[in-house]
């Protein structure tokens, strides 16, 4: 319950100290990639490693979604044998990894960010150009 | 014009004046203030089915594939078939009835899906993005010549990102921005006049698959037709055959001289697929060995196969727009007195809807609450106020904090919004939108809403991408605290 009552400070207070933002590594072409280079405006409030862990699951997340295989080739086939026209009653393999990103975001804020005054926003919300980073007043820290 | 104006000036009296007579009510205004993201869109595109279907804002030429298209076929099918059928196989109907679906079905998703559209940037984003720039310059004077490029390595090639002024990003590589639909589209191909719709990521392969598939029923029509011809002047004579059936002299016109333009296309695109270039790309031989010996495509797979695979049967990704998604979200609106603040919004938003798009929109949402007189009230009142442009910045998210703070009437932070404004139009004025000091503090920013509104030649520009910082965070954590 500490999350949730920590959670609701941060709503009602929702002083938003700064942002940041994560941006995409292209290092490697087009896929849905970020950098996992620590922020220096997150130094105070989180560690390191995690933070990297995080980014590290998403772009191995994201990676999934977009493999190229055996298994996408099939779902593209069997759309392309149908005109496109199963994608608009079938979910792609996209679409439910996006769902699992979304719901391992959530977990990652409560269970990490939000106690830290942090608060990850899910790339898809930014057109997967960014991983959005919102840094609430500390109180208990008095910075700004 | 004037007149639409003059009504909607009188509608929007009437709403207001509705609006301070009643009480709000909870729970049935909470579904007529959401509005959905495509009605705020910043690009110019149409849409259709509540959003379903997307757009560019011209589709005639669209219309004009569909109606030759169809007719042909239709005169294949009506003319040319029964005789065809009884004489060869009727497998060729049939044949001909797959082929057509499966052009139809293609040509459909072309024109109507999202080709892959990035959105626009908030304006925190944006504001990052100018206070990275800063600092890479390093300078503090005043003249600072906007690098307005960022190169990056891909795959052992060096590219370089574009910023675009309208999005206010740097352009993903292979992104571009469509003029015609003002939006940046991801892998951007080309517009196609002929689909009405930009060719870009998210249809390409629907694109392809038409073209492919519209070359062989083309020709599958032709020889058919021409079979047709022949054999009916075999029996009867040449000159008889076509009066017997002078639709197949149409149809033969009509597929003799699109035979050559469609084919043409869509082998040009089995090569660009083969070596996984855009269209766009090969015109500006961005990768052609003529730039230099080391110029290779870093998007390439490697070989044609995986890269044909990887074009059309390769991972279809999402939709970045969420175009039926709500812009103000329901947890906004809880707190019980924001009836001043909607209140402001609505005497504000009237002074300014010269604009047509708003006025058509809100318009709309007038006569929607005139349906069911009960409920009018306050909705009207967020609604006309979230057609303004500034609106979810301002109004919304604050609504739950503090009252009083959102709409400042100021004069000062006209200078920054109108500069903004200007920014659009002429980047060369954009350096002095965002001076480092402003750019990270949410409150510096929230005077902008109110006086957008008062930019009275900018028709609709910054909608969608104003939904910024509180509204965002506020809904994310409350979506957090309530699982």
């Amino acid at each position: 319950m500490a999350e949730t009552h920590s959670l609701q400070d941060l709503r009602q207070q929702a002083t938003i100290a700064s942002k940041v933002f994560i941006q995409r590594d292209y290092s490697s072409g087009t896929i849905c990639k970020f950098q996992t280079k620590f922020p220096a405006e997150l130094e105070t409030r989180i560690d390191k490693q995690q933070f990297e862990e995080t980014i590290q699951t998403l772009n191995n997340l994201y990676a999934e979604a977009e493999k190229l295989g055996g298994k996408s080739y099939l779902e593209g086939c069997l759309a392309c044998l149908t005109a496109y026209t199963i994608f608009l009653c079938m979910e792609t393999h996209y679409e439910k990894v996006l769902k699992k990103i979304a719901k391992y975001i959530q977990e990652q804020n409560e269970k990490v960010y939000a106690p830290l005054g942090l608060l990850l926003t899910d790339p898809i919300e930014r057109g997967l150009r960014v991983v959005e980073i919102t840094i609430f007043e500390d109180r208990s820290l008095g910075s700004r | 014009m004037n007149l639409g104006i003059k009504e909607h000036m009188r509608e929007c009296e009437y709403s207001q004046i509705s609006t301070s007579s009643s009480t709000p009510m909870e729970s049935p205004h909470k579904k007529r203030t959401l509005k959905r993201r495509w009605e705020v869109f910043p690009g110019r595109n149409k849409f259709y089915c509540n959003g379903r279907i997307m757009m560019a804002r011209q589709t005639g030429v669209f219309y004009l594939t569909l109606v030759l298209i169809v007719v042909t076929s239709g005169l294949f099918f009506a003319f040319d078939c029964p005789f065809l059928a009884s004489t060869l196989t009727p497998a060729i109907p049939v044949i001909g009835g797959v082929l057509f679906f499966f052009v139809m079905g293609t040509l459909l998703r072309t024109s109507f899906s999202d080709p892959g559209v990035l959105p626009r940037a908030t304006d925190d984003e944006a504001a990052d993005l100018e206070r990275q720039i800063d600092t890479v310059n390093g300078t503090s004077t005043g003249y600072r010549p906007p690098p307005r490029t960022k190169e990056i390595i891909i795959n052992g090639q060096t590219v370089k990102l574009k910023y675009c002024f309208t999005c206010r990003i740097f352009r993903p590589p292979r992104a571009s921005h469509c003029s015609l639909c003002d939006n940046c589209v991801e892998r951007f191909d080309h517009h196609c006049p002929w689909v009405g719709n930009c060719v870009g990521k998210r249809n390409y392969r629907f694109f392809y698959m038409f073209i492919l598939s519209l070359s062989f029923l083309t020709i599958f029509i032709f020889s058919f037709v021409l079979t047709h011809v022949v054999l009916r002047s075999h029996s009867a004579g040449f000159l008889t055959a076509l009066k017997d059936s002078p639709a197949s002299v149409l149809e033969v016109v009509v597929c003799f001289f699109s035979v050559w333009s469609i084919v043409g296309l869509s082998g040009f695109h089995t090569y660009l697929i083969g070596s996984n270039q855009t269209t766009n790309e090969d015109i500006k031989g961005s990768w052609s060995s003529k730039r230099g010996k080391e110029n290779y495509n870093p998007y390439s797979h490697g070989n044609i196969f995986t890269n044909c695979c990887a074009a059309l049967c390769g991972p279809f990704p999402p939709s970045l727009i969420d175009r039926r998604g709500f812009v103000v979200p329901d947890m906004v609106q809880p707190t019980p007195p924001t009836n001043g603040v909607t209140m402001y919004g609505a005497t504000q938003s009237q002074s300014h809807m010269c604009d047509q798009d708003q006025c058509i929109q809100s318009t709309k949402f007038v006569l929607q609450a005139a349906a069911t007189p009960l409920l009018q009230s306050e909705p009207v009142a967020i609604v006309d106020e979230s057609s303004l442009p500034g609106r979810t910045l301002t109004g919304s998210p604050r609504a739950s904090l503090p009252l009083g703070q959102p709409t400042p009437p100021t004069s000062s932070p006209n200078l920054t919004c109108e500069s903004e404004l200007l920014g659009h139009e002429a980047p060369e004025t954009y350096p002095h939108l965002l001076t480092p000091e402003e750019a990270p503090s949410p409150p510096g920013m929230l005077p902008c809403g109110s006086p957008v509104g008062h930019g009275h030649n900018v028709p609709f520009y910054n909608p969608a991408n104003q939904d910024s910082l509180h509204e965002d965070s506020i809904r994310g954590l409350v979506k957090l605290s309530s699982v």
